[in-house]
């Protein structure tokens, strides 16, 4: 049999390249994602220095008591211009104001969310603990303006006679003595509405924690004869502690920032005060806001700086709160 | 022969679970709590709900920890008490929600009505009868509004994401963390941002396009963050088996890795949505709030749900809060809904098609 075979052989295939380099198309697509996950970093460092170019002339005519002074003026002088010399800005009472309010809301709101957050964890059946869970994530999208609604007309007849029940026993503590009878509007009643904002945020926070908790330490405590509060004591509360520092700080930097919600509820008043019970109060965010409508551009600048230095103090809270959050776990025993 | 003698299936034990004494201990302890405090609240001067509530709650942490420190011991005791403590801390953390859905319900649905959504505001005032006037035009606003800012934060969130999960280059851990400390912005922050950056140099007016820009700030660390999430879910022989047949890095997540993600990504793109639906404070800085249809978001002022419910509110008469109240209410379906409809996606399974 002689039959050979004359057919010319298939073009083989040239070698292929074997290389770690990547091609073409993977070296524009890791070029496009990554700028688009720079973004963050321009946005934020854009929001920086706009808020800076408006804001400078504002911090270099006012120096230091542009924070530590409560006047808030803007002269205008006989030619129909601002006088800047005249003018006075200062922040020192809504600064003031932003840290009460914001305080208020944590010590109320963060009890309330980690106990929540411990039910929902490690007591709750799973029927309820899916609703539960549904519940509060939905709350965490409610509008701002609505809280602000809400507390007006809601929140704002039971917590005036919770505050006239705190300023007749505990008058003797400062912060609850009234210096006049008016207690509607006043900064306990926003601290009242932000703890109830913050309580999605916490809750979701620190149950995210507690849900890590090593199951074997967890089985170890009850295999030793635990009850289940002898086992959170000694497993997940060390466990978890750092990390829910870091869920409060969050829920600190959202109650510093809110705006709308401290708006409608709080009567803005321009000096420090710090009887909580007393109705005059005010937070950075809602300052802005209430200036904003009738400020002129000279005025703005200045408000540009309130919003600088809001910016600074929520992303410095953020910032620690999430090294705090991020570094969980690595605490405990 | 032998014949298998049916053996009867033992039915599983729970030996933790509640037996009908532990129900009826519980019960025991509630009634009795409930006991005390109507008899305290008949003896002492206290009165009204909130001190029927204290009493109530301390008079039962009190029962329970003495039923259960004589039954057994210190140790379950505080068990017991600490249960009634976390079990109370739900109950009042979920109390603001029930209040607010009744709230709004309650005093919203007297100011439904067909105009509201066939009418605007051009001719009415806020203080009109309610039925004059409606929100067609803040529902259009609103909705242009949050699709324009879906339209430009939606591709950089999800890039952001693809760049954690996907790229992995050297500045992934910064770039994470910037896009949790973004997600902690106030929103007035942004607003007066874009105010400072487009409102001040260039449109000197307000229209709708700021607005977007201002709500897509806000919207790009939630759709981040989920898509993030989502896509760490997508099995890692996903991405291998792209690999390995031949594609490159970016087909393979392209043809592979997104279509796998997609009903996640589209969750998040929702949730963004929800949590910017209903932001306030930007839009007041920006974009005016016009009662007239507006389809227009390059000019021009731009009403908008939260908008209308803040003049609305602002305005003070009894017909006009009401019509506030209508718009939370028109404006609160919207976030249900788009919130469920995360849900739904966000429950499947990742990976089915």
């Amino acid at each position: 049999m002689s039959s050979t075979i004359t057919q010319t052989p298939a073009a083989i295939p040239p070698k292929r390249e074997i290389t770690t380099k990547p091609r073409f198309s993977d070296r524009v697509f890791r070029g496009v994602v990554t700028s688009g996950g720079l973004s963050s970093l321009v946005i934020l460092g854009l929001i920086l220095i706009f808020l800076l170019f408006n804001g400078f002339s504002t911090l270099k005519t006012q120096g230091m008591h542009f924070l530590t002074s409560s006047n808030w003026q803007a002269v205008v002088s006989d030619s129909g211009q601002i006088d800047p010399k005249a003018s006075h800005f200062g922040i020192a009472a809504m600064l003031v104001g932003t840290m009460l309010v914001a305080v208020i809301a944590v010590v109320i709101g963060v009890p309330i969310s980690v106990g929540a957050a411990i039910y929902l964890t490690f007591y709750a059946p799973e029927a309820i603990k899916k609703i539960m869970v549904s519940a509060i994530d939905l709350m965490a999208a409610f509008p701002s303006v609505l809280f602000g609604l809400w507390g007006f007309f809601v929140l704002e007849a039971s917590g005036e006679y919770w505050a006239k029940l705190l300023s007749k026993y505990f008058s003797w503590i400062p912060f609850f003595k009234l210096p006049a009878p008016y207690v509607t509007r006043s900064p306990f009643i926003a601290g009242l509405v932000l703890a109830v904002m913050i309580i999605p945020i916490v809750t979701s926070i620190s149950r995210e924690i507690f849900s890590q908790t090593p199951l074997d330490r967890m089985q170890a405590a009850y295999a030793l004869g635990g009850t289940r509060f002898a086992m959170l004591r000694a497993v997940a509360f060390p466990y978890a502690r750092s990390g829910i520092v870091g869920g409060i700080m969050l829920g600190l930097g959202r109650a510093m920032g809110e705006t709308v919600a401290v708006y409608t509820v709080l009567n803005i008043v321009y000096q420090v005060n710090w009887h909580i019970l007393f109705s005059a109060g005010g937070n950075v965010a809602s300052m802005i806001l209430l200036k904003f409508g009738e400020a002129s551009p000279y005025e703005i600048k200045a408000l540009m700086a309130a919003g600088l230095v809001l910016f600074i103090l929520t992303l410095i809270v953020n910032s620690l709160a999430n090294l705090i959050v991020s570094r969980t776990g690595k605490s405990g025993r | 022969m032998s014949t298998i003698e049916k053996v009867p299936t033992p039915s599983p034990r729970k030996p933790w679970a509640a037996t009908p004494i532990d129900r009826a201990k519980t019960a025991g302890i509630l009634a009795a709590a409930i006991v005390v405090s109507v008899i305290v609240l008949a003896l002492t001067p206290l009165s009204g709900k909130l001190a029927f509530a204290a009493v109530f709650f301390v008079a039962y942490l009190i029962i329970d920890f003495a039923v259960s420190f004589a039954k057994a011991g210190r140790a379950a005791a505080v068990d017991s008490v600490f249960r009634g403590l976390v079990t109370t801390a739900i109950a009042i953390a979920v109390m603001p929600i029930i209040s607010i859905l009744v709230t709004v319900w309650i005093r919203g649905h007297h100011g439904l009505h067909w105009t509201l959504f066939t009418m605007d505001m051009h001719s009415n005032s806020f203080t009109d009868p309610v039925g004059q006037g409606g929100l067609l035009h803040a529902i259009i606003g609103t909705f242009l509004l949050v699709i324009v800012a879906m339209i430009i934060s939606v591709p950089i969130g999800i890039l952001t994401a693809l760049y954690l999960t996907e790229v992995r280059g050297r500045f992934t851990r910064p770039i994470e963390f910037l896009v949790q400390a973004m997600s902690g912005v106030p929103s007035i922050v942004a607003g007066l941002f874009i105010y400072a950056a487009i409102l001040i140099p260039f449109t000197k007016t307000v229209n709708g396009i700021q607005g977007s820009l201002a709500l897509a700030i806000l919207m790009i660390p939630t759709v981040a963050r989920t898509s993030q999430e989502v896509l760490k879910l997508i099995p890692e022989d996903l991405r291998e088996a792209g690999v390995a047949l031949g594609g490159t890095q970016w087909r393979s997540v392209a043809l592979v890795v997104v279509p796998a993600a997609r009903s996640g990504l589209i969750t998040a793109m929702i949730l963004g949505v929800a949590r910017v639906a209903g932001e306030t404070a930007p839009i007041l800085l920006l974009t005016g709030g016009s009662g007239t249809k507006n389809f227009n978001v390059f000019s021009g002022s731009l009403g908008s749900l939260p908008n209308y419910v803040w003049q609305a509110f602002s305005a003070g008469t009894p017909e006009s809060i009401t019509r506030a109240w209508a718009g939370i209410l028109v404006l609160l379906v919207i976030v249900v809904i788009l919130f469920t409809a995360a849900r739904i996606l966000g429950n499947r399974k990742v990976g089915k098609k």
